[in-house]
């Protein structure tokens, strides 16, 4: 299974796709073998670099998130010449701080029956079968090395009354896998990894770029040899040198504007990179979170997510009549549509994120939403509290209630809760190989910007443990192997691909400064998000992805026309790099769009309502999309190229999920 | 409802700034605070003014991107709450609200309401951690932490790292900062071993930057939005003590961190 054909692509889809000129290899570089021996051989194969040569080697990391500050510390560690770039004032402010409930390890500490084998299997099956299972039986396996390593580190896990780590059950698994930190995982498992990374800084084998923003991939005869920036404290366009460029620039939910990623995420670096030569793997797949608390007005900035449990107990409905006015309390037991219950009597509350992230929005699409702009719907615990009295509900989920009164200002006690779906995370991203390197040799990507282990929708508490495993683990073996294999020219600066790389960012932002137009970037990132949530978000139809496939490139012609960008480029301009985001969402977005319109199956969190089963669940189409979709830059205005690598499952049996 | 809102504007470090006084009509009270600011400034935009420059990225009040003193209050009047988590409900019509960057020597103002708190970092580069390299970790059920040391080590490691305890303070100290990492890392079997060297490094570092020294006002716990407690602070000094009277086979080595490195970009 170690090579993909690119196939030609299916004759319905000739107006969308252009035909590759030749077949393109995809060589996914999976080692053969059993699958449990798979990273022990492909380690054994790497080639490796002698410590007195490590320094001669420059790496530049463009990120410090979970898989970038991870990568840059180890590299460092290992005696490279690390460069780590972030647009934040510090690389602690990275996003992966926002995540909350946990991380997953294999570690059967519990003695329920967990294994590596059984990490694997859940992660398949529950990424719908679009995942590798080469790459999700290495990321099983490596979760038990991600625990120790941050518990050599100090990150403090819960522990019991025996000072032992405890774990919890997430995501409806049936093991207690999950290690976690009161709510704050992410948090400290980011700052363990920023924790090394600051100590590789001041030993001086990690130079940090703070406040620096990659604007640009520069490729000389192929191979990734450095990136342009941008200071974003005094504008400065600058050129580094490497000879590996790895990116750990984290996802592309922001496309949607309002999403629970934070502010400033984006998709630039990736995409930079793809309008370069990286293949674009599965830009479709988009992961909606149902519980979220829902917009309040226009000027809402983002998306606040609140914990899936309170599903457990709270009962989510909207009132029958469309157009209600009346406050929840005054609203009868016998005008509520406890719409989940009825549609799905044996899961009820309890059906899977997709299902009810999708049920919501139809209940509002038929006008009856409930709250400001009818972009809600009610989580009740009135009958949870009757039964288990208040004291047990708050002990339960008083944080909750806690953050959901700081934001609303409501008492979920005593009104219910409004809740809504979000987009928050990217299964898609730069299509890698199992070494994590793009089609463009010398480029890795790690973390939530490649597309490679979750398959078409992500377990919960599986994004740290992927970033991290990419970071401390794979990342550091496989960067290694490239440098002893390939030859390496002396580059400098000077060289003409930087000058023409920084000759066309200069290009690209001078135009936006100069546009003077009426419209804010936020009025079109707002517009876009609409756009692209209403046809490339939980429910996508031939019709509206159709439909938005035409009014993007209109959007984006009015963009670089009628945008209003003040102040200057020499100075911190935080319109400025908004802009340069959002011109860059306006084109990933045509590519979710045009990715979804061609995957005309239904599969994890990609919904086709022309593909769904008489219960309304997702209908997979494996004689026909069982590959993942690799998209290739043709030029803006020009259809992207479809490859394809294939999938097989020798371990995990291809089955359609059913919550029945 | 309206507010008049006074703001310190500064264009970057070396310019002088002031403040400029601007009225926000159709504040909502379900905005956050943040939120109302976008709004300022989109219509700052729409008249062709240039737009406040602040702080901010998750705006769930965990990254510690975002703040600025409200009033004379870091963060503003909500105890335990960041600006980005402040919402508008908490004020009145009418109000008048003074906005102005963290003052502190150590921040030096970017432009408007934004510092520059790299100094935070110079403090963790210089003993912030415990040292294990990626690879080397023993299997970690055989790392046993009392319960009551996890939950002290977590209740520190919650800090956000976003300056509000040092514009509090004033002496403009770090010490609430420093202390916490310190109570984190060492209040860990994990962090035995560099404990002593860590405490002088760190408090070394943080006395080479512009900040100034603690004397117990405890401004800065009531200004912290994540409740870091006071006591940490005379924990960092018990440690400090400790490491002085320890006996060491040799003198500890006290590194002293590179101030203000120069940035290579500009």
């Amino acid at each position: 299974m170690s090579t993909a054909i690119a196939l030609t692509p299916a004759a319905r889809l000739k107006d969308q796709v252009a035909v590759p000129q030749e077949p393109v290899v995809l060589d996914a570089r999976i080692p053969p073998g059993p699958i449990e021996q798979k990273w022990d051989r492909c380690r054994f194969d790497m080639k490796l670099v002698n410590p007195a040569n490590r320094r001669r080697h420059t790496i530049l990391v463009v990120g410090s998130g979970l898989a970038g500050a991870a990568a840059a510390a180890t590299l460092g560690e290992q005696g490279y010449h690390v460069h780590c770039f972030s647009f934040h004032d510090t690389p602690r402010r990275a996003h992966s701080i926002a995540a909350q409930g946990g991380i997953n390890a294999a570690k059967n500490y519990r003695n329920d029956g967990d294994s590596i084998y059984r990490l694997f299997y859940d992660t398949v099956k529950g990424g719908d079968f679009r995942a590798r299972e080469g790459n999700a039986y290495r990321l099983a396996q490596i979760s038990v090395n991600i625990i120790d390593q941050c518990v050599a580190q100090g990150v403090p896990f819960a522990r019991d009354y025996g000072g032992l780590l405890e774990t919890r059950s997430f995501g409806g698994v049936q093991v207690e896998r999950t290690f976690y930190a009161r709510g704050q995982t992410g948090q400290q498992l980011l700052l363990g990894a920023y924790q090394a990374l600051e100590q590789q800084i001041g030993a001086g084998t990690v130079t940090m770029h703070p406040r620096t923003e990659m604007l640009d991939l520069v490729v000389i005869d192929g191979q990734a040899r450095g990136i342009i920036t941008r200071n974003l404290r005094t504008g400065a366009i600058h050129s580094h040198v490497g000879d590996v460029v790895v990116l750990a620039t984290g996802g592309y939910s922001n496309v949607f504007y309002l999403s629970t990623n934070a502010k400033a995420s984006n998709c630039t670096a990736i995409w930079r990179a793809h309008r370069r030569g990286a293949h674009f793997g599965n830009p479709c797949y988009t992961q909606i979170h149902p519980t979220c608390i829902p917009q309040s007005g226009e000027y809402q900035s983002k998306l606040v997510l609140m914990s899936e449990s309170l599903r457990n107990d709270g009962r989510i409905w909207v009132p029958k009549k469309k157009g209600e006015t009346r406050r929840a309390n005054d609203i009868p037991e016998g005008e509520r549509d406890y719409y989940l219950e009825r549609r799905y009597p044996s899961f009820g509350n309890l059906v899977p994120r997709d299902v009810a992230s999708r049920n919501a929005k139809e209940v509002c699409d038929e006008g009856r939403g409930v709250g400001p702009g009818g972009h809600g719907v009610y989580l009740d615990f009135r009958e949870a509290i009757g039964r288990l009295g208040l004291d047990n509900v708050r002990e339960k989920y008083g944080n909750l209630f806690e953050i959901y009164e700081r934001i609303t200002g409501d008492n979920a006690y005593d009104v219910p809760m409004r809740i809504y779906p979000a987009p928050h995370y990217t299964m898609g991203g730069l299509w890698v190989d199992y070494h994590l390197m793009t089609t463009i040799p010398g480029l890795f990507a790690g973390g939530e910007a490649n597309f490679s282990d979750q398959g078409a929708n992500r377990l919960g508490a599986s994004a740290l443990m992927q970033g991290l495993s990419d970071g401390y683990f794979i990342l550091p073996a496989t960067v290694p192997d490239y440098l002893a294999r390939t030859k390496l020219e002396r580059v400098d600066p000077s060289h003409l691909a930087f000058l023409e790389a920084e000759k066309e960012v200069r290009q690209r932002t001078e135009p936006l400064l100069n546009a003077n137009g009426r419209r804010t970037v936020d009025s079109f990132h707002r517009e876009l998000g609409r756009l692209m949530w209403d046809h490339c978000g939980m429910a996508r139809s031939d019709a509206g992805l159709r439909q938005a496939v035409g009014k993007i490139p209109e959007l984006r012609e009015e963009f670089h026309e009628n945008v209003r960008v003040l102040g200057a480029g020499e100075e911190l301009n935080q319109t400025l790099e908004k802009a340069g985001r959002v011109a860059d969402f306006l084109e990933v977005a045509e590519l979710m769009c045009t990715d979804a319109l061609h995957r005309t199956e239904s599969c994890g969190g990609h919904f086709r309502v022309e593909s769904q089963t008489p219960e309304g669940e997702a209908l997979r189409d494996d004689a026909n999309f069982c590959y993942v979709a690799a998209w290739e830059w043709q030029g803006l205005g020009q259809a992207p190229a479809l490859h394809k690598e294939p999938l097989t499952f020798e371990h995990v049996h291809l089955a359609q999920r059913s919550y029945k | 409802m309206k507010l008049n809102l006074r703001i310190w504007r500064q264009k970057d470090t070396d310019t002088a700034g002031r403040f400029v006084t601007y009225q926000v009509d159709e504040v909502s009270p379900d905005m956050s605070f943040l939120e109302m600011l976008d709004v300022l400034n989109e219509d700052l935009i729409g008249r062709g003014e240039e737009p406040v420059a602040f702080e901010h990225d998750c705006r769930e009040g965990i990254c510690g991107s975002c703040g600025f003193v409200i009033n004379g209050m870091p963060h503003g009047p909500r105890r335990h709450t960041t600006v980005c988590q402040l919402h508008m409900r908490f004020f009145k019509d009418g109000d008048c609200l003074t906005l102005e960057p963290w003052r502190a020597q150590a921040f030096p103002v970017v432009r408007d309401l934004v510092v520059d708190r790299s100094a935070f970092d110079r403090i963790i580069q210089a003993g912030g951690y415990i040292t294990a390299p990626t690879g080397a970790a023993p299997e970690a059920g055989a790392i046993l932490v009392p319960k009551e040391a996890a939950d002290t080590a977590m209740d520190a490691a919650t800090c956000i790292g976003c300056g509000a305890c040092v514009a509090a303070c004033p002496n403009a100290a770090a010490m609430l900062f420093t202390s916490a990492k310190i109570t984190h890392l060492n209040s860990l079997p994990q962090g035995q071993p560099e404990r002593d060297e860590r405490t002088l490094n760190m408090t070394a570092a943080m006395a080479l930057e512009d900040f100034g020294s603690c004397s117990n006002h405890a401004e800065c716990e009531a200004a912290c939005p994540k409740g870091i407690p006071l006591e940490f602070i005379a924990g960092l000094n018990r440690d400090l003590i400790r490491a002085a009277f320890h006996r060491h086979r040799e003198p500890l080595a006290v590194v002293a961190a590179p101030r203000h490195p120069a940035h290579e970009d500009t």
